[in-house]
């Protein structure tokens, strides 16, 4: 077989850290009109329906609400031929200087239960993907399969199943009252425990995942090597399993923060009143009280909070190359 | 010897305890589907009386026929999108606008439902003016928000296996004298058929299983299935919604032994070649000695 186009091949150099896996294809010539048709159809599809739709949402925080078809004022109106634009800052004043403090205590809540959540997810997903990783590959397909398995079920189902089970008379406290360990049946449901399970049940896979296939990927020998010269077992995981899978971590940790801090689904079946997180407010805001633009400025506000993150896990994913 | 014991041990505890936590929760689903009491916990008697409402109820199966409709439509238009989009961060670089179109195929994994439902939702309604699609917003809306968000999974899956093709193929077949048209179908696409099938499969099961964005971008005769499980469940525990998570949760398991089945019989494909190929490289080897 001919070798052809030698010289388009980039040689891994070794020790290169943020090196694009496969060689690269013809990157001398210019971009051919087939590659730019290639480009065009998912550039478009998403620029159509992902840029604009966030440059309307920022152009509506800046209206209020009217009652007309749409609720909004309009933001350019054109008054004996002149163009107007009228920016309204109320929404943004109104979350940030709110007498009871709703908005921001939501904020807070949020990134507070979002970052526990991760937490709980990091330290329970870390050892059952050390666990599906070390394993024989025969046992790990079946073990991984069961793993995902149910994520491929409705997701308000599992919820509604934890509702089942952690109601007053629910299976937990039926299980505990019959063995006599406790007389009255213990609070769970609607209060953040509640909560923590549902985020952790739902989210767990999205850690398990990222940090199994970072964790099939550490050279073992070196592990083997820090133990044999006497580390003891907690200083080796530290030093050398977690540095081995940091990339792992840091996108198994953003998938589920980012995605957590804006969780509506859960936090209004499982958790109580006082669970009000962003994504509850934003709903309500939308659905009951039919304030588009103010609950336009509680995603744009829920956006900043999160642009550090989005971009942190998207230069991971970029240096990763293809793995998620 | 005895170090493996421990690590087999402790291996097997924390996948027990595990699945334990990740399938307690279905199993009480399934178990009290056959209650005959309309009190969801409280066991009575074995009935069937919850399916039977269930295949009854009529709103349940013309939502399962929606959701179905939409899931198939996004999985397809996803994969394509998904294709196209994972052959351009694969084998294009340097094109105007990569950074934003590695941004544009990553951020609607993790961006928060409710503001991308929201978004979607406000483009609609501005676009509505324009464009009369739009303005009754329906099964073609919930399919392109759908599109949006899967597309970016099943780029992430299909990437993953652009990456490890081998080019060299490619260009054997191109300096044979065959057309783009031709490598993509005869070689590239037979080589990322499994990716493509799995990012189908991401795909349909994230459409079917949405429901924030889509209850953003739905209309009045559009409920989906988790848009009316939720609205059930928010008045309350019902004993059909178990009876209805059954059902999804054996298609899904049937599903998933299926899957099994294939992963080992491809796995003991593999094995049986790498023996044959061990076996004649044994023999050769042989012979070179012999000589």
């Amino acid at each position: 077989m001919a070798v052809v186009n030698v010289g388009s091949y980039t040689m891994k150099r070794p020790g290169s850290k943020g090196h694009r896996p496969p060689p690269r294809f013809v990157p001398e010539k210019k971009i051919s009109w087939r590659e730019r048709a290639i480009i065009f159809v998912p550039y478009l599809w998403m620029i159509l329906f992902f840029l604009i739709p966030f440059l309307i949402i920022f152009k509506i925080s800046f209206s209020i609400t009217e009652i007309s078809i749409p609720p909004y004022s309009p933001i350019i109106t054109f008054e004996d031929g002149a163009m107007q634009i009228i920016l309204h800052l109320e929404n943004y004043t109104n979350i940030f200087t709110d007498p009871d403090g709703t908005y921001l205590r939501s904020y807070l809540k949020s990134i507070h239960v979002a970052a526990f959540s991760t937490f709980l997810c990091l330290i329970i997903g870390y050892p059952i993907a050390w666990a599906l990783a070390t394993s024989k590959s025969a046992t790990r397909n079946i073990l991984f399969i069961l793993i995902i398995m149910p994520s491929w079920t409705s997701f308000v189902v599992r919820i509604y199943a934890w509702m089942t089970i952690l109601k007053r008379d629910g299976l937990i406290n039926d299980i505990l009252m019959t063995i006599g360990v406790i007389d009255h049946p213990i609070h769970m449901l609607q209060t953040d425990f509640a909560v923590y399970v549902g985020i952790v049940y739902c989210y767990l896979p999205y850690m398990v995942l990222p940090l199994f296939s970072a964790l099939m990927k550490v050279d073992y020998s070196l592990i083997e090597a820090a133990q044999d010269l006497g580390c003891k077992p907690v200083k080796t995981f530290f030093n050398a399993l977690v540095p081995q899978t940091k990339s792992g971590i840091i996108a198994g940790a953003m998938l589920v923060f980012i995605p957590a801090i804006g969780e509506y689904v859960i936090p209004e079946l499982l958790g109580g009143k006082d669970s009000i997180l962003i994504g509850r407010i934003l709903w309500q805001e939308f659905f009951n009280n039919r304030d588009w633009p103010l609950a336009s400025a509680v995603a744009i506000t829920m956006l900043t909070i999160m642009a550090i993150p989005i971009i942190w896990f998207f230069k991971n994913q970029r240096k990763q190359g293809a793995h998620v | 010897m005895k170090k493996q014991t421990k690590s087999f041990l402790l291996r097997a505890l924390i996948l027990a305890i595990a699945l334990t936590f990740l399938y307690l929760p279905i199993m009480t689903l399934i178990v009290y589907s056959f209650n005959e009491s309309k009190m969801v916990t409280v066991w009575t008697n074995f009935s069937l009386k919850w399916y039977r409402a269930l295949f009854n109820n009529s709103a349940i199966i013309t939502a399962v026929g929606i959701s179905l409709t939409i899931a198939f439509m996004s999985a397809i238009t996803s994969v394509v999108i998904g294709t196209l989009a994972a052959f351009v961060m694969v084998r294009v670089h340097k094109f105007w606008g990569e950074s934003a179109f590695l941004l544009f195929m990553t951020a609607p994994m993790i961006l928060p439902e409710v503001i991308s439902g929201l978004a979607l939702l406000l483009l609609f309604v501005t676009l509505g003016d324009i464009i009369p699609v739009f303005s009754d917003r329906g099964i073609i809306t919930i399919w392109i928000a759908h599109v949006t968000f899967c597309s970016a999974y099943a780029t992430v899956v299909i990437r993953s296996r652009i990456v490890e093709l081998d080019v060299s193929i490619e260009e054997a077949a191109k300096d044979l004298g065959a057309g783009p048209m031709k490598v993509f179908f005869v070689i590239i696409l037979p080589a990322i058929m499994p990716a493509e099938v799995a990012a189908f499969l991401l795909s349909f099961t994230m459409s079917i299983d949405d429901l924030v964005i889509t209850s953003f971008v739905a209309g009045p005769n559009s409920t989906t299935l988790p848009m009316l499980i939720f609205s059930s469940v928010r008045r309350g525990l019902s004993p059909e919604i178990n009876a209805l998570a059954s059902v999804i949760v054996f298609v899904v398991s049937c599903f998933a032994f299926g899957l099994w089945v294939l992963t080992v019989r491809k796995q003991k494909r593999k094995e049986k070649n790498a023996q044959m190929i061990a076996a004649a490289l044994r023999k050769e080897n042989a012979k070179t000695l012999a000589h």
